[in-house]
């Protein structure tokens, strides 16, 4: 009866220790946690951006600009496939990703079923007898394509955000078409979103200088050419859609100041160089577009052959603006265009503010809680609330351990579990009550209450770690948090609720031998 | 010392002589929760509706007439304004934007801060959040499933652990609990954001709690008393429970309350939906759970398990 063997108050007080050791780097100073030898863990709580301030940004990936550009470039190729083989086509037309084109001649159908075949991977080509060729992009091909092009996204952003210096920042992909982004303790968001939203694809192209442009405004592009606008004026530009250079043949870009006037300059690699100096030597007197996501940012005219590899781009910036251009341009353009579907901006203040309000919340719950289990179970109250006092360290130590994010609603799981993890000493010391009254003596009576509650306290238990389980599959961030305080403030309780409390009745009960309990 | 007793040491009260009032009761409430979904319904937040949530904090007391004047010029539809918590603290909530694409969402919100600025000099930006509309459509998706998983999986769970007749029981009080925390947030057009939502899954959790406590002692006493009707047996379990019942929800809302109180308005109505769920999660076991097995009929074994021949076997065995 009432045995508790020697090992098992050992197995207690080294969780307990651990418990301590691993919470502590919480409740000592930063100064004093680095001066600490280096095999005592340091690890702190790590807060959520709820308390500690900062963006949370989910991006997706435009599917349908994606599927466009990619049919753009695949109606490309197979019309110079067709071309090189003197296999004459109509103008094709591309709806809904599919694209249709009628060969002149029925009789070149068969030929250019066998050119078209495998013009580009995804890609599914029919060419029926009567010479209608459709080219459509296979779920795969779509998909693998996709796949792809947010793997390179999160390149480039993860470049970007670098590239501005922020500290600790995650990007992450979220299923098939997500990226998700966290920088903390970021003061200014909308720098951040500016940078990340653009897509940043740079070309150099001509300026189709016969074009008439208000036959363009009404919707009549010359062939070879589209109708673009000035970014900063709105003025209309039919511009050439072939393109001489475009971004991605820069090795460099920084910001700097021409005749006192902010610009970016560049640098081409070399392939880049020989082209943009083919290109220039022979337009001299043209004016070329710069574009910049289909905005024409400046048309200066080609003044001479330009061969150093270098250049600069104009354009009504000011100081701010060259330099978050000279960035995006380093960091490389997206392959995709991509939006922000969900933000979480938090500022430092209300997370401070949060921090405080839970950090007072949690001390008055759990002072209330101590003085009720005090007046309701006396003595045996201090044990439950040694054990309380016990479960809130193990907490914390599991979190610092697990290097799981405290958030607000996490705080609340804490303070939440306060209250409840004494439920199973109630339940416990109301059966240890029921068991005196049926005329037990005060060792039997403590010993069966133990017992007897055991079943309910983890039958009970059990079914709210399965919503705890629940909500951190619900849930992202902050409501993620919650479940995962619940979650491990429920298994710690159980333990102290239960082994902690326990010990403590059983060395008082073997020291005083009690004729009555004072319950 | 002498020790606070809110319950006295062997209370005698005639619950299942009232239960059928309360079950009276509880049918009135949920009917009125569900004209309250169906009248009024639920006032969604962002997380569910979509749309942008900004809290700003002003430099001097904000002039809410002001700020209001100044948005609705911008002609982002039903732009509303609401003090939140202090006088220099207003919750601005933007609806999403019609139009194509999403930049529109993001341009709503940039041309709010500009107008802010521009009106209210020294504004500062507590908290901004964005939610597209495609991102909330799934967190619609993800929370239904989420409660409803869990009312099935505590169901199987208390079937598993008891007879069927419990896990019935069990689950009717927790829709019970549910449609009644819904209702409340019907009624009242408190926010309903995804922290409501594990507000009422941690609800699920507590009455299931709080249920199983019972039910254990419940299928106890069944075994010990055997000559007891099972009406007479429901009652003195609840009895025997109440002083625990009652104890764990003090000490729960003791905590949640000082919660409510200093814990902030971010988080206050999340901790009132627990609140209420530890208040009606607590009188559904008792009033709910406990007599619905009057009716569902129990199967009653003797102590050593074995099942008395007059009665059909359920699934699960019992031990002890």
């Amino acid at each position: 009866m009432l045995q508790f063997p020697p090992w098992k108050i050992w197995l207690v007080s080294v969780i307990c220790a651990l418990g301590v050791l691993f919470a502590l780097p919480n409740v000592i100073g930063k100064s004093t946690l680095e001066s600490l030898p280096s095999w005592l863990p340091h690890n702190q709580v790590s807060l959520g951006l709820d308390l500690r301030g900062g963006v949370y940004l989910l991006l997706q990936v435009d599917t349908e600009a994606y599927v466009s550009d990619r049919m753009a470039v695949v109606e490309e190729d197979m019309r110079r496939i067709l071309r090189d083989e003197r296999i004459g086509v109509q103008t094709p037309t591309t709806r809904n990703g599919v694209i249709t084109m009628r060969l002149r001649k029925a009789e070149d159908a068969a030929s250019a079923r066998d050119l078209l075949s495998d013009v580009s991977e995804g890609i599914d080509v029919s060419v029926s007898d009567d010479g209608t060729v459709t080219a459509t992009l296979t779920e795969q091909g779509r998909t693998d394509g996709l796949s792809d092009a947010v793997d390179r996204a999160l390149e480039v952003i993860s470049r970007r955000i670098n590239e501005t210096g922020v500290r600790e920042p995650i990007v992450q992909r979220q299923g098939t078409d997500r990226i998700l982004v966290q920088v903390p303790g970021l003061e200014n968001p909308e720098e951040l979103k500016d940078i990340l939203g653009q897509t940043a694809k740079l070309t150099f192209r001509l300026v189709d200088t016969e074009a008439d442009i208000n036959a363009a405004i009404n919707g009549q592009e010359p062939l070879g050419s589209e109708l673009l606008y000035g970014q900063e004026d709105d003025a209309p530009y039919v511009v050439s859609k072939r393109i001489m250079v475009s971004g991605e043949s820069l090795t460099g870009a920084q910001a700097a100041f021409d005749q006192g006037r902010p610009v970016v300059s560049f640098s081409f690699d070399t392939a880049g160089a020989r082209r943009f100096c083919d290109a220039t030597s022979e337009n001299v007197g043209r004016p070329m577009a710069i574009v910049l996501d289909e905005k024409v940012i400046s048309a200066p005219r080609i003044n001479g052959a330009i061969c150093q590899g270098r250049g600069i781009i104009t354009g009504n910036f000011t100081v701010a603006e060259t330099n978050r251009l000279a960035l995006l341009l380093r960091a490389g353009a997206l392959p995709v265009p991509m939006s922000i579907i969900e933000e979480r901006t938090v500022g430092p203040s209300l997370g401070a503010d949060s921090v405080r309000a839970g950090e007072i919340a949690a001390v008055i719950g759990f002072v209330a809680v101590v003085v009720f289990m005090l007046g309701a179970y006396g003595l045996f109250g201090v044990f439950a609330n040694v054990a309380l006092l016990t479960n809130i360290v193990l907490i914390l130590g599991a979190m610092s351990l697990l290097q799981a994010t405290l958030t607000l609603p996490g705080i609340a799981g804490i303070v939440l579990t306060v209250g409840m993890a004494v439920d199973a000493n109630v339940l416990i010391f109301e059966r240890i009550r029921e068991e005196v009254r049926n005329g037990r003596t005060p060792f039997n009576a403590v010993d069966t209450g133990f017992k007897r509650a055991m079943t309910t306290i983890v039958d009970s238990n059990l079914t709210t770690i399965l919503a705890a389980g629940l909500l951190f599959g619900l849930g992202s961030g902050p409501v993620r948090g919650f479940g995962v305080t619940l979650a491990i403030g429920i298994i710690t309780s159980m333990f102290t609720a239960i082994m902690v409390t326990r010990l403590q009745a059983v060395l008082w009960l073997r020291r005083k031998r009690p004729q009555t309990l004072p319950l | 010392m002498r020790l606070i007793r809110l319950v006295p040491e062997t209370p005698h009260i005639p619950f299942m002589r009232w239960h059928k009032l309360a079950l009276g009761l509880s049918c009135l409430s949920l009917l009125g929760s569900i004209i309250a979904f169906a009248v009024m319904g639920i006032n969604f937040g962002i997380d569910f509706k979509g749309g942008t949530l900004i809290e700003v904090r002003t430099a001097q007391t904000a002039d809410l007439q002001a700020m209001r004047n100044n948005l609705n010029g911008l002609g982002l539809g039903d732009v509303s304004l609401q003090e939140f918590g202090a006088d220099d603290d207003v919750l601005i909530r933007v609806p999403l934007q019609s139009g194509e694409g999403d930049d529109v969402q993001q341009a709503a919100v940039v041309r709010v801060q500009e107008a802010l600025n521009a009106a209210f000099p020294g504004i500062e930006y507590r908290r901004v959040e964005f939610v597209g509309p495609q991102v909330s459509g799934e967190l619609i998706e993800k929370g239904v499933i989420a409660v409803v998983v869990a009312v099935v999986f505590m169901m199987a769970y208390v079937w598993l652990r008891f007879e069927w007749q419990f896990g019935v029981g069990a689950v009717l009080a927790l829709i019970h609990d549910v449609v009644a925390t819904i209702g409340l947030f019907c009624l009242t057009q408190i926010d309903f954001d995804l922290p409501v939502v594990a507000a009422l899954l941690t609800i699920v959790g507590y009455s299931m709690n709080d249920t199983v406590v019972v039910y254990d002692r419940i299928r106890e006493n069944l075994r010990k008393y055997k000559q007891e009707s099972v009406a007479a047996v429901i009652d003195r379990s609840l009895n025997e429970t109440l002083s625990r019942t009652v104890n764990t929800a003090l000490t729960t809302l003791l905590a949640l309350f000082a919660l409510y109180i200093f814990g902030g308005e971010v988080i206050a109505p999340f901790v009132l939906a627990m609140i209420w769920g530890v208040i009606i999660g607590t009188y559904s076991s008792v009033f709910i759970g406990a007599p619905f097995l009057l009716y569902l009929r129990p199967v009653r074994r003797t102590e050593s398990g074995e099942v008395k021949a007059d009665e059909d076997t359920g699934p699960g065995t019992v031990q002890r």
